[in-house]
């Protein structure tokens, strides 16, 4: 058969309509909103069922309302910046397709939860960040460096190795109901990025953080939730990890 | 940049909204943690032993009466199995509101006031399920033979 110019082409995926409703609020108000005031507005945009919700978003921003505000940066599921609560789940935008959502209802876009909302879906991810920096995600030796990089066995290389993935989206921390309601807990986050380096053969500070993550705001605020793990864009197993620095500390084992 | 562009200022430093709750007692709750997952597991232990006893053998539940209860508390095992579940439901259920309390309650005031009445619920409860343990006279003089445990017709 030769391909005509009437022929559609084959799997060709249809175009739709998919209404989003979105959590807005401005910092300086609009007309019928205080400042800081959040509420809902829906969007219509025509998309394809493979488009992602970030495509949407970016259709919104650059065709209807350009004051809609949220970060993005790589687009493709890397630098972290669009971790958002989509459909009542954190997720990032740009690896969450529309036909996964049911786009036949609205979708329903919302900030990540228990980080200052700054506007629309851009909330302060300080508190965030200091949690992470806290537990001195960097590594700690002591000693002489030596001449040449420092060696390990690919068994000790994997015992961290799902931690290592971790690109500080926050959707876990944010999915957490301690953190929702707590405000001094440290996040899961935090402790996958303890975990990095806790179990890692090269560190020496181990001692350092699990002393910091058997504070009173660490490890024994997790209630083994698990939304956590089920957030996790990356698919760590972040409770696992969690409860992998318990036993650290109940035991004295890595 | 050009010559031209404005030199570079810092914007003002975002505050730390988080306060840390300090280091003042390390490694206490580490020890709250170890306590809810020892005491749970004997809880279920002492609990549903206590229920089959109760309601699923004999009678079932309508053998329960205050002979029944006398006669079970004439026996030192089962003083001893029910002040144990007392105190360690009673641990283990307060250590549990602290909890809460402490995710919920910001205001150091409130939680101190929310704290304290725990504590006096949780010890008075403890002193006044003891006292009814270990001070129970299944014998009252002045009661109602038949609804006395058989018991009693010796010590008279
Ligand atoms: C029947 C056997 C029981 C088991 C196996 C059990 C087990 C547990 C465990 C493991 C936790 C800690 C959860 C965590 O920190 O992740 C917990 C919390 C708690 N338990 Fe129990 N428990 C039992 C009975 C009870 C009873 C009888 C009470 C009430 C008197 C109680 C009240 C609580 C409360 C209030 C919490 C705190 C909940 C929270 O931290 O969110 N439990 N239980
Ligand atoms: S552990 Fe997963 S969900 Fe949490 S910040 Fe890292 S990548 Fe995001
Ligand atoms: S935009 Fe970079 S992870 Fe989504």
């Amino acid at each position: 058969m030769t391909a005509t110019a009437e022929s559609p082409a084959v799997g060709e995926v249809k175009a739709m309509t998919v209404t989003l409703r979105i959590l807005r609020s401005k910092p300086e108000g609009t007309d019928e909103h205080k400042p800081g005031e959040q509420y809902w507005q829906e969007f219509q945009v025509e998309a394809h069922a493979t488009d992602r919700v970030l495509d949407a978003l970016h259709k919104i921003k650059w065709e209807q309302d350009g004051s809609l505000a949220f970060r993005r940066s790589c687009a493709h599921g890397v630098c972290g910046s669009d971790a958002m609560r989509i459909n009542a789940r954190n997720r990032l935008a740009c690896k969450t397709l529309l036909k996964d959502l049911n786009p036949a209802k609205p979708i329903i876009v919302e900030p990540i939860k228990g980080l200052p909302v700054e506007k629309d879906l851009i909330v302060d991810m300080e508190p965030f960040f200091a949690s992470y920096r806290e537990i001195m995600p960097f590594l700690m030796t002591t000693g002489n460096a030596p001449a040449r990089e420092r060696l390990q066995s690919s068994e000790q290389r994997d015992r961290f190795d799902d931690t290592t993935k971790c690109i500080l989206c926050a959707a876990c921390t944010t999915s957490c109901p301690v953190f929702w309601t707590d405000g001094q807990y440290f996040g899961p986050q935090a402790i996958v990025g303890a975990h990095r380096f806790i179990f890692d053969s090269r560190d020496e500070g181990q001692w350092d953080r699990l002393e910091i993550l058997n504070d009173k705001a660490g490890v024994w605020k997790c209630r083994t939730a698990f939304n956590c793990t089920e957030a996790c864009p990356r698919g760590i197993e972040v409770t696992k990890a969690i409860s992998e620095v318990k036993h650290a500390l109940t035991t004295g084992e890595f | 940049m050009t010559a031209s562009s404005a030199p570079f200022t810092p914007g003002p430093k975002i505050k730390e909204p988080r306060i840390r709750s300090g280091r003042l007692r390390p490694g206490a709750e580490q020890w709250s943690w170890r306590f809810m997952r020892i005491s749970g597991p004997l809880l279920v232990v002492l609990i549903l032993t206590h229920l089959f006893i109760n309601l699923l053998t004999g009678d079932g539940v309508n053998q329960i009466d205050f002979a029944f209860v006398a006669g079970k508390w004439a026996s030192p095992l089962w003083q001893v199995w029910d002040i144990l579940m007392l105190v360690l439901a009673m641990l283990h259920g307060g250590n549990g509101m602290r909890l809460l309390i402490n995710d919920y309650a910001h205001h150091a005031t409130l939680r101190k006031v929310l704290h304290s009445a725990l504590g006096v619920a949780v010890i008075g409860i403890i002193v006044l399920g003891a006292l009814v343990i270990f001070t129970f006279d299944p014998c009252p003089l002045d009661a109602d033979p038949s609804l006395l445990p058989s018991f009693c017709e010796d010590v008279r």
